[in-house]
């Protein structure tokens, strides 16, 4: 494995552990460290996590394939969410989507060739009053349009 | 501190920090509670009449009766803040403006029911959300409000650990034994009931699971006496809700108002509105899953449980999504179709695979590509996942596209193709049931 954790990485990872009453529990912190420091879960990732949790790769594997956050390949180092669910597609997310899909030149979840962006169709993200609505990394941005979008993504370092 | 409606988030500036919370009072409940017994705390919760807010609208006070008392097995409480439902973004408040009031919340709920700990847990694209419960906690443990401090603070020997839980994007958590799986470090699949958690729950032993803004009402309960918070808004459904409404209105946004809060009152008054002046084409009154209503059955609704009921909808959780007469019902059938074909885990088959039909048929109406017998496969197909699945998105799936149909059928015809002629025998298919031919006209 060439990924491994640091020592004080690994004492927090302890310290993750004895929040529960059992420390398999902590595979969703330590699958968000490891998302953290290595911006995406390789193989090599994930067996490093299954060796730190005294756990199955199969089933680290399995947790991480579960939620679409973690993300099983590389992504943009911004990435670019879209919400085109009800209450965002009501009030022009969809059209949204198809204009920053223009913009970017790449689908759903795929990476521009430059690994600057990403793009990803989101379900709904819990900002429906502030329609349409997108996110770039952890950010929201709600009440957005078209133009501001464009402003934002280019805004991005 | 608390005046109705502002119960669940007083208007007060900078509340969601500890000195200000302190401040107007907070805290206070709890030592009211610890005044009581844990059982009297139960009964006020009861005689409050507070109703689960994440949908199903379970009687809190029964819910923690449920908990076994006089064992000694650990007792988990788990917080649901996975607020997936499209529609709905109330519980991201409260981790805004008011997380000491959820904290509070655990306290009492933790005392009334003896948890050693608990989990609270929130969706991951909330990760700013995340960051605020956890100051927010930080805070309190430093201060000794809770965990091991606490005892001393408020000089009782009750205390309770709390942890905040990030999830990573999975609609299936907030459905509370796919939550307890998550929790658990699994692949968060939903699990059969009976056993059910307050007998079997976080590592086989006793749990609860409670809304959010569930549990953010309980100070306030506690605060100012069951009886008073019993007597606002609807009777079998009382206390005040946050309302989430989103979709075609002016003004969209969280408002806590009353229960049994006229819906017409809600959309023209509170929001401001329909924009341009529109006719409203449809309703859905409690998130994406809940069974639409129509516009012209708007006039006179109450928003509580029991008012919906009687319309064959419920209030979820009062995520208003209003659209106007310019709507594309179908469209929005295929997309909330589309996002529950998206988030079915995969456990059950009529779910797993139904979610994926109803979505492909939709997509053959959008696309004016389906015949009307087509309609009646997507009911006969909805029809079928419902009540044979493990967990309630089969239901959540299915009420949606059963309740469009039932009420915007005409909408759904006039995506059909042009009707066939049938000008040979259809003798392949003799034996099928629909009259349609392969043979079309054009």
């Amino acid at each position: 494995m060439t990924h491994s954790f640091s020592t004080e990485e690994l004492s927090e990872i302890t310290k993750l552990k004895s929040q529960y009453p059992d420390a398999k529990a902590a595979i969703m912190p330590v699958l968000w460290m490891a998302q953290k420091k290595w911006e995406w879960l390789s193989e090599d990732v994930l067996r490093t996590v299954a060796t730190v949790m005294e756990l199955p790769y199969a089933h680290v594997l399995g947790v991480a394939s579960f939620y679409t956050m973690y993300y099983k390949k590389p992504m943009g180092r911004h990435h670019v969410q879209v919400c085109t669910n009800v209450s965002c597609m009501l009030r022009g997310g969809a059209e949204l989507y198809a204009d920053v899909k223009g913009k970017l030149g790449v689908g759903h979840n795929q990476t521009t060739a430059d690994g600057k962006y990403s793009l990803e169709e989101v379900e709904c993200m819990g900002a429906c009053g502030g329609a349409p609505m997108i996110a770039i990394n952890e950010q929201f941005f709600e009440n957005v349009n078209s133009a501001k979008v464009m402003t934002l993504i280019d805004a991005c370092e | 501190m608390y005046t109705a409606p502002n119960i669940v988030l007083p208007q007060i500036k900078d509340l969601h920090q500890l000195k200000v919370y302190l401040a107007n009072g907070g805290y206070e409940a709890y030592k009211t509670a610890i005044r009581s017994t844990a059982d009297q705390v139960i009964d006020d919760v009861k005689k409050s009449g507070l109703r689960g807010r994440g949908g199903a609208c379970f009687p809190t006070g029964l819910k923690w009766s449920f908990m076994p008392k006089g064992t000694d097995k650990p007792k988990y409480l788990a917080i649901n803040g996975d607020e997936s439902e499209p529609g709905s973004f109330k519980d991201r408040l409260i981790f805004e403006a008011n997380p000491h009031q959820l904290i509070e919340g655990c306290l009492i709920a933790g005392y009334a029911m003896g948890i050693s700990k608990v989990f609270i847990y929130i969706r991951g694209e909330y990760h700013a959300w995340v960051d605020m419960m956890q100051k927010a906690l930080d805070d309190a443990y430093e201060a000794g409000l809770v965990g091991e401090g606490m005892k001393r603070t408020f000089n009782h020997d009750y205390s309770v650990e709390i942890v905040v839980h990030k999830g990573a994007g999975a609609y299936i958590c907030g459905e509370e034994t796919s939550l307890m799986n998550s929790l658990e470090g699994d692949r968060a699949y939903p699990r059969y009931k009976p056993p059910f958690p307050a007998n079997k729950g976080l590592w086989g032993m006793p749990t609860t699971i409670n809304n959010v803004e569930t549990i953010a009402t309980v100070p306030a309960i506690i605060a100012m006496g069951a009886e008073k918070y019993a007597a606002i808004g609807a009777p079998g459904h009382s206390g005040t809700i946050l309302y989430g409404v989103s979709g075609h209105v002016n003004k969209p946004g969280v408002y806590e108002l009353p229960t049994g809060t006229l819906l017409t009152e809600i959309i023209e008054n509170v929001c401001g509105g329909v924009p341009g002046g529109k006719k409203i084409k449809a309703i859905i009154p409690g998130g994406s899953s809940m069974p639409p209503l129509r516009g012209d059955e708007i006039e006179g609704v109450k928003m509580d449980e029991e008012s919906l009921k009687v319309l064959g909808t419920h209030i979820g959780t009062a995520g208003i999504m209003v659209m106007d007469e310019d709507t594309d019902i179908v469209a929005v059938t295929l997309r909330i179709a589309r996002f529950y074909h998206h988030e079915s885990c995969g456990q059950c088959t009529p779910c797993r695979e139904g979610t994926g039909w109803m979505e492909k048929v939709l997509h053959r109406l959008d696309h004016h590509e389906a015949t009307s017998s087509d309609i009646d496969l997507l009911y006969s197909v909805a029809s079928n996942i419902e009540g044979n699945t493990v967990c309630a998105l089969g239901e959540a799936a299915a009420w949606p596209v059963k309740g469009f149909i039932e009420k915007f059928r005409s909408e759904f015809e006039a995506r059909c193709k042009p009707s066939r002629s049938f000008v040979s025998l259809n003798v392949v298919h003799g034996r099928r049931k629909s009259s349609d031919t392969l043979i079309e006209t054009s």
